[in-house]
C-alpha cells in the first residue's frame, strides 16, 4: 500500500515505530572536526539529514564495529547476551544492496550462517529512502546497485509532503492514519560519474597482477583501513580475547572489523605476507570489490558505488578512479 | 536460532609428547570424525585461536602437532595432561584417498609440514595393500629438527623413505633441501600416481616447480596451504585469494586449481 503524509505525520508514524524498535539514520552529527552526516539513532524526521551522503556506512546496525562474541569463565565459553529490540534501518539504495552483500557472507558463504549477524540482521528493517539523484562521488549505477527490491517500507523524504510504500504488511498499521496514494520508489538513472568496469577471464589475471597501475595507486597508502571501515560491503574481521580476571580467567572474545589493506592483514607465522606491500593489497581489494565477490556468488558486484572510500581515504587515493583505470587497460590490451 | 558456528567446546588433553624443542604433539580426548588433512581451531580463553591440523587420529582421540610460533601456539605450550582445551571443527578439504588408493602415491614434506600428512602416512603403513607403492620424502633442517622418530622408523619400513636435513647428512639422512632428492621418485615407471605436498610456501613452490621440470601432470599434484584464519568458517575474509576461501575449499587443493590461486 502506498501512502501520504506530511512531516509531523511521519513524526507521528516514528514516534508509534520507536516503541518497539530502535531507529537508525542519517544524522548531523559533531563527532569530529567539521559537522557531518553520519548513522545514528533518530526519533523523529527532522533528525534525517539528507543533503549528502553520511560519511560511514549503515553497516554497524548488523555488524558492529566491536562486538563481544563470548564471555568466558571458569572454563566456559558463552554467547553474550543479545540486544532485545529491532531495528530500523533508513537507508538508499546503495546501502540496502551493500547489506545484501553481507548477507551472501554472513549468512550463505560456506554454507553456514554466522550467529552473531544474523542475530541482528532477523531484527533488522529496512526503510529504503528513494534516491533519484545520488552524490557527487558516487556511482551505484555503474555497479548496478541503484535500484533496491529489498525493504520493508520505502519512502521518498526531502520534498514536501512524504510518500511511503509499504512492503511489509506488519508495518501496514503504523500508517493507518495517513492518506492512501500510489507511490513506487524511483531508481536513479545515472549519476554524475560514472566508472567503467573491467571484464576478464582468470587467464588474463597473470597480466593484470603485473599491470603498474596497482603501484602507482597505491603509492601514498598509509594502510590505515579506512578505506575498509566505511565500505558496507567490507566484511571481515579479527577475533581478540580480552581479560578481566587473570585468577578466575574471565574475560571475553570480541571480534573487531578488520580490512584487507592494513598491512597485516595477511600476515602468516613466521613473519611471511602473501601480499607483500600495498599495491599488492590495492589489487586484492579492487579485484575483490569488483570481480571475485561476484565470480563466486554471482549476485552484483560486492562494490555498490557509494564513493566512501574515496571521500575517507587521507591520501586521496581513489578506488573507483583505478577501477576505471583498470577496465582502460585492459580495453588497451585486447 | 541455528547453531553458534565460532562457539568453541572443551577437551581434554590426554598427553604431550616433545619431538622437538619448538614443536609439541598434543593428545586430545575426542571422538569427532575427521578426514586425513583436516583442522580443528585451537584455542585458549583469553590468548585466542589458530588453526591447527589434525596429525594424527585414533580410538577417541586426535592428535595436533604444534610449532610454537607466536600468541595461542606458546599458550598452548604451556598446558599439559589433564588441562582443557578449546576446539572447534574439524575444518576444510582432505586429502584424497579414494584417489590415492591403488596407484603409486608421493609424499613429500618440509617441516612441520609433515603433521597434515602424518595420518596419511599411518593409514597406509596400516593398510599397505592399499597403495602400489608409496614414496615419502621428508625434509628437515637439521637433526634437532626432526618430528616423529617413532612413526618416521615406521615409515622406513612401509614405505621408500627419504628423510633429508638442510646441511649435512648424517646416519639415516641424506643432506639438502628436498627438492634435490625428488628426481629419485621412479615416476617414468608409474602407471598411475599421485603426489602430495605441504611445507612452508617458498618450498612448495620449488618443489612444484621440480615436478613441473620432471614433468609430473598439475592434475596429480595437491598441496595444503597455509594462510591467516580468524574464523575458519568463510567469515572473516582473511584467508581469501581472489574469490577462494582457502578455509572452505582448501586447505587441501589440486594444483589445477592451486597453480592459479595468486595472492
Ligand atoms: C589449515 C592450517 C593448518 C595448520 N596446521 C598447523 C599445524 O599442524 N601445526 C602448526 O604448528 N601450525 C599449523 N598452522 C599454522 C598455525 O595456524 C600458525 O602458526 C598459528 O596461527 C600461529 O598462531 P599464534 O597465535 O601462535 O601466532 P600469532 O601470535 O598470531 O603470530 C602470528 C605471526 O606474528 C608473529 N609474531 C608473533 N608475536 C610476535 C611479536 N611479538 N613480534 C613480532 N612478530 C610476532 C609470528 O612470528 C607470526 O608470524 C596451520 C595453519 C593453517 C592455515
Ligand atoms: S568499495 Fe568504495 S565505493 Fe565500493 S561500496 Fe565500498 S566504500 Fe563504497
Ligand atoms: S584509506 Fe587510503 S591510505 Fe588508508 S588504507 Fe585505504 S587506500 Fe590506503
Ligand atoms: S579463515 Fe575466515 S574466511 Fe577463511
Amino acid at each position: 500500500m502506498g501512502y501520504r503524509m506530511s512531516l509531523p505525520g511521519l513524526d507521528r508514524v516514528m514516534a508509534a515505530l520507536g516503541e518497539t524498535y530502535d531507529i537508525y539514520a542519517p544524522t548531523a552529527s559533531d563527532r569530529g572536526e567539521a559537522p557531518q552526516i553520519r548513522y545514528g539513532r533518530v526519533e523523529s524526521a527532522r533528525q534525517i539529514e539528507l543533503g549528502g551522503q553520511s560519511a560511514d556506512s549503515p553497516k554497524s546496525v548488523v555488524f558492529p564495529p566491536l562486538q563481544t562474541m563470548f564471555r568466558f569463565e571458569g572454563g566456559r565459553f558463552e554467547e553474550s547476551a543479545a540486544d532485545g529490540r529491532g531495528r530500523i534501518l533508513f537507508a538508499r539504495p546503495c546501502d540496502v544492496n551493500g547489506i545484501l552483500r553481507l548477507d551472501r557472507i554472513f549468512l550463505e558463504n560456506g554454507g553456514r550462517r554466522e550467529y552473531f549477524y544474523d542475530r541482528l540482521r532477523q531484527k533488522l528493517k529496512i526503510f529504503l529512502i528513494e534516491c533519484l539523484e545520488g552524490f557527487e562521488g558516487c556511482f551505484c549505477a555503474s555497479v548496478g546497485a541503484n535500484q533496491a527490491d529489498c525493504y520493508d517500507v520505502a519512502l521518498r523524504l526531502g520534498g514536501g509532503d512524504v510518500l511511503a510504500a509499504v512492503k511489509n504488511p506488519d508495518f501496514e498499521p503504523f500508517f493507518r492514519a495517513c492518506e492512501p496514494c500510489d507511490f513506487t520508489p524511483g531508481s536513479l538513472r545515472g549519476n554524475a560519474k560514472t566508472v567503467r568496469l573491467p571484464a576478464f577471464d582468470d587467464g588474463d589475471l597473470p597480466g593484470i597482477h603485473a599491470l603498474p597501475l596497482w603501484g602507482e595507486a597505491a603509492e601514498n597508502c598509509v594502510g590505515c583501513g579506512s578505506c575498509n571501515a566505511v565500505c558496507i560491503s567490507c566484511s571481515c574481521f579479527d577475533t581478540t580475547d580480552v581479560l578481566y580476571d587473570e585468577k578466575g580467567l574471565s574475560g571475553e572474545r570480541r571480534r573487531a572489523w578488520a580490512g584487507c589493506m592494513q598491512e597485516d592483514f595477511a600476515l602468516v607465522a613466521g613473519g611471511g605476507n602473501v601480499r607483500k606491500d600495498a599495491a599488492d593489497r590495492m589489487r586484492f581489494k579492487v579485484l575483490h570489490k569488483v570481480h571475485g565477490f561476484h565470480r563466486r556468488f554471482g549476485a552484483g558486484h560486492m562494490c555498490v558505488g557509494c564513493g566512501r572510500c574515496d571521500a575517507r581515504c587521507p591520501e586521496d587515493i581513489s578506488f573507483s578512479g583505478t577501477v576505471d583505470k583498470l577496465a582502460e587497460a585492459l580495453k588497451n590490451e585486447s | 536460532m541455528n547453531h553458534n558456528i565460532m562457539l568453541p567446546a572443551p577437551y581434554r588433553i590426554l598427553g604431550v609428547t616433545k619431538e622437538t624443542k619448538a614443536e609439541y604433539t598434543f593428545r586430545v580426548a575426542c571422538d569427532v570424525e575427521t578426514r586425513h588433512g583436516q583442522f580443528f581451531q585451537l584455542s585458549i580463553p583469553k590468548v585466542g585461536e589458530a588453526p591447527i591440523s589434525v596429525s594424527a587420529r585414533g580410538e577417541g582421540y586426535l592428535e595436533f602437532t604444534i610449532r610454537k610460533v607466536g600468541r595461542l601456539t606458546d599458550g598452548v605450550f604451556g598446558l599439559a595432561a589433564g588441562d582443557t582445551l578449546f576446539m572447534r571443527g574439524p575444518y576444510g578439504t582432505s586429502w584424497p584417498l579414494d584417489e590415492f588408493r591403488h596407484k603409486d602415491l608421493a609424499l613429500i614434506a618440509g617441516g612441520t609440514g609433515l603433521a597434515p600428512l602424518r595420518s596419511t602416512l599411518r593409514h597406509f603403513a596400516d593398510h599397505p595393500g592399499e597403495v602400489r607403492s608409496l614414496h615419502l620424502i621428508a625434509g628437515f633442517k637439521d637433526l634437532d629438527s626432526v618430528l616423529f622418530a617413532e612413526d618416521l622408523a615406521r615409515f622406513r619400513e612401509a614405505f621408500h623413505t627419504i628423510a633429508t636435513l638442510d646441511g649435512a647428512a648424517a646416519p639415516g639422512f641424506e643432506a639438502g633441501m628436498v627438492t634435490a632428492h625428488i628426481h629419485k621418485i621412479p615416476f617414468a615407471s608409474f602407471e598411475d600416481y599421485n603426489v602430495a605436498v605441504v611445507g612452508p610456501p617458498v618450498m612448495m613452490r620449488f618443489v612444484a616447480q621440480e615436478l613441473e621440470d620432471l614433468g609430473v601432470p598439475d592434475e596429480k599434484i595437491w598441496v595444503s596451504f597455509e594462510r591467516k584464519m580468524s574464523c575458519a568458517v568463510g567469515k572473516c575474509g582473511h584467508c581469501k585469494i581472489d574469490e577462494t576461501y582457502v578455509c572452505l575449499e582448501g586447505p587441501v587443493f589440486n594444483y589445477t586449481k592451486a597453480r592459479g590461486l595468486l595472492d
